[in-house]
């Protein structure tokens, strides 16, 4: 159970408290609602690479890193398709300085020329270094533009390709920041060895002043429901083959969620599930194969991905999957499977609440879906799913006309063979 | 007016405090640390076994790793598939680790279902069959990933960094090969087995919420009847060759990225200088202030990130740098890394970046230390060692203690571009090695 109290500024923001009073530590977690899908087609990359920006020096704080460093506090920031998210950790005697550092980047960055042609280069190595320079580093940035037509989600977070970094100009960057980052859009989570009361009055103390800002109102294009099967073939030079294969499923807060989520475990989570125990041991049709969720808060993708055993075809290891998947929607799972994975659920949910850094962010997350509550209602939202439930969404999501499948392939003659 | 430009005060650091384990001894002579929270809901036991060779003048370095991961594979009453659906079951974790000194087996698990599982580890730690089927597959497996691996230029800058650093006759220092996975048999597997995992080389760590119930239930299982072998297993030193130095370049001619490593053997944890070592690296590269970043990514943009690591290892400890960057810059990285520890070994850090470094270390020990099982983990660190919490107390002193005159002496003392090892694995675009290579 993870206790909060909650404010809100007279200026939008939203302040959540949680008191952890069993680390010396405190955490301050911001998250913006801001991701790679309010960008602009034209301008892909563009969330990330401000993300690299608010660390490049605020309106009167020349260098962020350095104070908090200063006061022994350590920092860093994720950018997804949905949000981005800040934090701070830091001795909590010098909570006051991560506040003072937070508020002043909300206030106003300092815009330095010299900070963005920097963070240019270094989001491009980025680039490189996780999606270019890496046997099938490249396969989301097929696989996305298959799945989704319409919704921005068609694209990765660090961008459709290297140019629209490059072409960031400040005029772009200062609209972006007046935008997205103001206390409406902000909602702020501290963690840890903390008082509320104190808390509170610090909060006060640095950003009742700051301006509200404008409300941006999302209008993103929804995707439509697909028709028809979508495939793809990529030739690249890697070893093996993989196979990606991607199903439009529920949305975060869409009824069914919880059940497709317990599909990917029953399917993926562990030695014991179904797709380890039978297609890489049983029958060695892959040498590693995996399911998951993306958890995206619009429409969401069921994504399966492996790499065949040596001497099967991309096609047999394809029809090995959709039998899988055809046994889910056939016949329902027994009671004592779907209880292994709802307890790994709850065990899960227990060794996140010792890090006052998940919780936070966590808190964050939920508050944004609607209620930071969530943290604490969740579990029984997964238990509540029934064999039915799991078999409907089975049905609803594994068919063909809902899948996108993307071949990679080795190119075997570009390959020197090491070692 | 609230006046932004000015920080809070800065306030002190709270005292940090490591939680001492409960020591005990079971009857066979296993020796067992209790890091006792009784708020806790979960808890976690480490069975801890020291790593063994056959042969220690030729070490095959994937035995002990394969051994690691087949433990769960099955015993002579158990299936693979049974294990896993257990643990599974139960909303437990238990993960094999292999690391070049130690194999450990650990158990995650609410309090609640710790009873129901500890027979099962029992069996694994007892009567581990090691299917010749389950090696099959362990071994197609990770033929399969070794291939991609090998694709990765970081992943080939770190195997060569280690081969030349430590030798290629030892645990350290020799990488695998494709043909090494085909080398491996069941035979010595279970050799291995019997020799490396028992009560006598093995030490229990026990954490989280650790009732006098379980403590008992632990001694009558590992304790009682866990038997030890009747040999003594092999003490196992690594043999360690001369490290070479200079720069070993592989060229990959489609590569938009250089991996590049470099670095030493140095001294471990139990040199009086590692701590003020561990200081000099924290203010090189050790963290996203350093120097190395400062100069290299948040000056510069030639990368997405740039670090420096002092590691102690159980016979020697070893210092890295490592980066992957644009290949139109790889020569010039080489060049300001030079400078950088050059800089650092003749000229004076400010008393302020001294300072910071020291805050940012202690803030950083303070926030390593978020739940009971952090304790745990600093005591394993320096058992590893054989040496005490007191080691942390050391640490701090030293640390506190720290100047510019320490920062350059140590600097001075330790680090040595000319004689790193230096691997550059991708491409240099105009290709003008700052020293000879030694190997390709």
């Amino acid at each position: 159970m993870v206790s909060y109290q909650k404010f809100t500024l007279e200026n939008g923001l939203r302040v959540l408290v949680h008191e952890d009073h069993n680390t010396a530590m405190a955490c301050v977690n911001i998250l913006y609602d801001v991701g790679a899908r309010d960008e602009s087609p034209e301008q892909t990359g563009f969330a990330h690479l401000f993300e690299h920006l608010m660390f490049g020096g605020s309106v009167n704080i020349p260098n962020f890193d350095t104070e908090l460093q200063k006061v022994g506090g350590e920092n860093n920031a994720f950018t997804s398709n949905d949000i981005t998210n800040y934090y701070i950790t830091l001795p909590s005697s010098n909570l006051e300085t991560a506040l003072w550092l937070e508020s002043d980047r909300m206030l106003s960055l300092a815009f330095s020329p010299q900070s963005l042609e920097v963070q240019r280069n270094v989001v491009s190595e980025e680039f490189k270094q996780r999606y270019l320079n890496q046997p099938y580093g490249d396969a989301w940035l097929k696989l996305r533009p298959l799945a989704y037509k319409v919704h921005p989600y068609r694209w990765a977070t660090i961008g459709k390709e290297l140019k629209h970094i490059e072409d960031a100009t400040m005029a772009d960057v200062k609209a972006f920041f007046k935008l997205h980052y103001n206390p409406q859009s902000a909602i702020m989570v501290i963690s840890g060895d903390v008082y509320y009361d104190e808390v509170k009055s610090l909060v006060e103390k640095w950003f009742a002043d700051i301006e509200p800002g404008q409300k941006y109102h999302r209008q993103l294009p929804q995707e439509p429901v697909q028709q028809e099967l979508r495939r793809e073939t990529a030739f690249a030079p890697v070893p093996l083959d993989a196979l990606y294969m991607a199903f439009h499923g529920p949305a975060r807060l869409e009824e069914g969620y919880f059940a497709m989520d317990l599909l990917s475990d029953i399917l993926s989570r562990g030695s014991s599930s179904r797709l380890y125990r039978r297609l890489v041991k049983g029958e060695q049709v892959f040498s590693e194969l995996n399911a998951y969720v993306m958890g995206s808060i619009d429409n969401n993708l069921f994504v399966i991905e492996g790499k065949p055993s040596e001497g099967i075809t991309l096609e047999e290891a394809e029809r090995a999957i959709w039998g899988e998947l055809d046994l889910l929607k056939k016949e329902l799972v027994s009671e004592t499977e779907l209880e292994k994975v709802k307890n790994k659920i709850e065990s899960t949910n227990v060794f996140a609440e010792l890090s006052i850094l998940d919780k936070a962010m966590n808190l964050a997350f939920h508050e944004l879906l609607g209620d930071a509550n969530g943290i604490n209602t969740e579990v029984s939202r997964y238990l509540a799913v029934t064999a039915e439930e799991v078999q409907r969404q089975a049905r609803a999501i594994f068919n063909p006309e809902n899948a996108s499948i993307l071949m990679y392939k080795a190119q075997e003659e570009e390959i020197r063979h090491v070692g | 007016m609230l006046d932004r430009t000015k920080a809070p005060e800065f306030r002190e650091i709270a005292h940090i405090s490591l939680k001492e384990p409960v020591k005990k001894q079971f009857a066979n002579g296993l020796p067992v640390y209790v890091f006792h929270s009784p708020e806790q809901e979960l808890v976690r036991i480490e069975w801890i076994f020291e790593n063994k060779y056959l042969d220690e003048q030729n070490e095959n370095p994937l035995l002990n790793s394969a051994l690691c991961a087949l433990l769960k594979e099955g015993t002579t009453t158990m299936s693979s598939a049974e294990i896993a659906d257990k643990v599974d079951f139960y909303g437990a974790f238990l993960v094999p680790e292999y690391s070049f000194d130690v194999t450990s087996l650990s158990l995650y698990t609410l309090n609640r279902h710790s009873k129901v599982l500890l027979p099962l580890v029992k069996d694994i730690l007892t009567e581990a069959s090691i299917p010749q089927e389950e090696l099959n597959t362990y071994l197609r497996n990770n033929k399969q990933k070794f291939q991609v691996s090998i694709q990765k230029n970081d992943y080939l800058a770190r195997r060569k960094f280690y081969n030349l650093i430590f030798g290629e006759n030892n645990r350290y220092g020799r990488t695998p090969k494709l043909d090494d996975y085909d080398a491996i048999n069941r035979e010595q597997l279970t050799t291995l087995y019997r020799k490396e995992i028992a009560p006598n080389n093995c030490t229990l760590i026990v954490s989280g919420n650790v009732s006098n119930d379980l403590i008992n239930e632990l001694e009558q299982i590992f304790g009682f009847e866990w038997q030890r072998p009747e040999a003594a297993a092999l003490a196992g030193s690594p043999i360690l060759t001369q490290q070479s130095k200079g720069l070993a370049y592989e060229e990959k001619e489609n590569a938009l990225q250089s991996a590049i490593r470099l670095g030493s053997q140095t001294i471990s944890r139990t040199h009086p200088d590692y701590p003020a070592l561990q200081f000099v690296n924290t203010l090189l590269g050790g963290f996203f202030g350093s120097r190395l970043m400062r100069n290299i990514r948040e000056e510069k943009g030639y990368t997405y990130s740039i670090g420096s690591a002092v590691a102690t290892l159980k016979h020697t400890g070893f210092l890295t740098i490592a980066t992957e960057v644009g290949v139109d810059v790889t020569n010039a990285t080489l060049v300001e890394i030079e400078k950088e520890i050059n800089l650092l070994k003749t000229t004076l850090a400010s008393e302020e970046e001294v300072d910071l470094v020291k805050t940012y270390m202690e803030g950083s020990l303070l926030g390593s230390l978020e739940s009971i099982f952090s304790h745990a983990d600093k005591f394993k660190s320096v058992l590893l060692n054989d040496m005490s919490l007191t080691y942390y107390s050391y640490y701090m002193e030293q640390i506190k203690n720290m100047t510019p005159e320490k920062v350059r002496d140590i600097a001075d003392k330790y680090l040595d571009f000319e004689q790193m090892v230096k691997v550059v694995v991708g491409r240099f675009n105009q290709f003008e090695p700052i020293h000879q290579a030694v190997v390709n």
